[in-house]
């Protein structure tokens, strides 16, 4: 790829990019809605069988 | 003088499952997967290293440096970012990136690294055994790990003038980045026992300036090790953050903190909002306060809220941005795209949450607590909510909450996958990587400012990279054509 060619491309990379963040609309809303309803109803195939004890073995040593 | 804000980001993940249950050994297991599948194995080289300077100048010794462990897994990628254990976790440690959008993009490899390393381990291991990586801080148990975002700056700005000018961007940019979380954790945040958070961080921080990482943790971290000429820069360490699972509040946080930055080298602290009188206690009770309306007493006399700090932090921003361009951050595009997000995203957490669920990561977690708590009538520490909090930065898709709840991708897959494999064009990591990928038999050791080869024959040679911005693909791409072999590259180099 030249370098026109790559900068071209990274400009219409761009420009999808600002796009999809932009549209903020009510349909969105609708169906970030949506999205989370869905996972309300799917919650127990997607969470840890059991919580409780999940959540207790879930133990870190600290870092940095 | 203001400087180029090179930037990138390390991450250390959350390891569950393994051998043993043993940490260490899981996340060195995930490390060599990776470089073997990889073919990566290069040693870090630690000459270089020295965690232990400090910014201040005079070191403080009533805190313990942070001790550099040379004997964990350890490795150097393609794409110039480091893979390696440091101390019980798996580290990703992005390349270094000139825009805030390809630190983000390298953030975004380094999960999808993460998630590679991960599943290669896992069909080695007895079922009873995989692992399970969590890109998030804390262990609800009271332990944390940190993301830390690294700046390069001028040495010309005193590091005075440098915790003046962050203090307010990092006490009150959690509105709009932090990551949330079920409950509390250490003992001073279990006094107080909120049902939320909006911060994984804000409670483990207790000081305002210190060179700790692991206790005591400050809001300006003072290592002074800049990874490069240390007369001319100086590498912000910033460790009061959390781990975005949103891309654009990746994105949003390093592009609203470079720009603050170069605003700080060209104008320094005097334009920046009064500190508030207690930084720490802000830090923790603005963390607390999802209705965003508490508001701390500052140095000039006036109260501030999170929002408030903001709101000033992002007019000053704004000011700089129409004045200059701020192109030592990102091209006009990208500056302008961090501007209008960080605006959308600050109007929408107090105005109308719901309308930047796409994008901010504790609005999106707690809108699955509340609708479950709905739903199902749980209370406020149910462990089905711990559970959730934990899962939302499950790096597996399939068990992923994050990758459920319709937040926005800033990249395509493709774009992803090029960025695991290859490094950015446009800092001294393209060097790295490209040496990294041609050379990998004859790189005996490499860290972020050398790389020393082994050519058989002779000394070793070590190529120094002193300057962050030297190394590019414009700089180097045609050398490291002609030049196939390693002892023409060094010869062309050094002729």
């Amino acid at each position: 790829m030249s370098e026109q060619e790559r900068i071209q491309k990274q400009k219409t990379e761009r420009a999808s990019t600002e796009q999809a963040v932009v549209n903020v609309d009510t349909a969105k809303s609708d169906q970030l809605k949506h999205d989370l309803d869905d996972l309300l109803d799917e919650i127990d195939e997607v969470l840890e069988e059991n919580a409780e004890e999940f959540v207790r073995n879930y133990v870190q040593k600290g870092g940095e | 003088m203001q400087v180029p804000k090179v930037l990138g980001i390390e991450t250390e993940y959350g390891i569950a499952g393994g051998p043993e249950k043993d940490p260490i050994l899981a996340s060195s297991i995930i490390v060599n997967a990776y470089a073997l599948e990889g073919r990566t194995r290069i040693n870090w080289d630690f000459d270089s290293e020295s965690p232990s300077s400090d910014s201040r100048g005079v070191l403080n010794f009533t805190s313990f440096a942070p001790i550099v462990e040379t004997h964990l897994a350890n490795t150097v990628l393609t794409n110039g970012a480091r893979l390696y254990v440091d101390h019980a976790h798996p580290e990703y440690s992005s390349p270094e990136c000139r825009t805030p959008l390809e630190a983000t993009l390298f953030d975004v490899a380094g999960e999808e690294v993460m998630l590679r390393a991960m599943n290669v381990s896992n069909q080695s291991l007895d079922p009873s055994m995989r692992m399970t990586l969590y890109k998030n801080n804390c262990d609800g148990k009271g332990n944390s790990y940190g993301t830390h975002e690294n700046y390069l700056l001028s040495r010309d700005l005193e590091f005075k003038e440098v915790v003046a000018g962050v203090v307010p961007h990092f006490v009150s940019r959690q509105i709009i980045f932090g990551a949330g979380k079920v409950g509390a954790e250490t003992e001073d945040g279990l006094e107080v026992n909120p049902a939320f958070q909006i911060s994984q961080r804000a409670e483990f921080f207790e000081e305002v300036v210190g060179l700790e990482t692991t206790l005591k943790r400050p809001i300006v971290n003072t290592r002074d090790e800049p990874h490069s000429d240390a007369e001319r820069y100086r590498r912000l360490h910033v460790i009061i953050g959390d781990a975005n699972m949103s891309q654009v509040a990746t994105f949003v946080k390093l592009g609203s903190t470079s720009l603050l930055l170069s605003l700080l080298e060209a104008e320094g602290a005097r334009v920046f909002p009064s500190m508030p009188v207690h930084p720490v206690q802000t830090v923790r009770s603005f963390a607390i306060d999802t209705s965003l309306s508490h508001a701390v007493l500052c140095e000039d006399g006036k109260k501030r809220t999170a929002w408030d700090f903001q709101d000033e932090l992002w007019n000053l921003a704004n000011s700089f941005v129409q004045r200059t361009g701020a192109p030592d951050v990102a091209s006009e595009d990208e500056v302008s795209l961090i501007m209008k997000q960080w605006r959308e995203m600050l109007d929408g957490v107090r105005d109308n949450p719901a309308s930047v669920a796409d994008r901010v990561d504790w609005v999106a977690k707690l809108r699955i607590i509340e609708g479950l708590k709905e739903r199902y009538g749980l209370h406020d520490y149910d462990a089905k909510l711990r559970a959730v909090d934990l899962q939302y930065h499950d790096l597996r898709k399939d068990k992923s909450l994050s990758k459920r709840v319709g937040l926005v991708e800033l990249f395509t897959s493709e774009q992803v996958s090029e960025a695991v494999h290859n490094p950015p064009r446009t800092t001294r990591a393209y060097f790295r990587g490209q040496c990294v990928t041609r050379y990998p038999e004859q790189i005996v050791a490499a860290n972020w400012d050398s790389l020393v080869f082994d050519l058989g024959e002779g000394p070793l040679q070590r190529v120094p990279m002193l300057d962050p911005l030297r190394g590019t693909a414009e700089l180097t791409q045609d050398l490291l054509e002609k030049n196939p072999s390693v002892s023409a590259l060094l010869k062309a180099m050094n002729g």
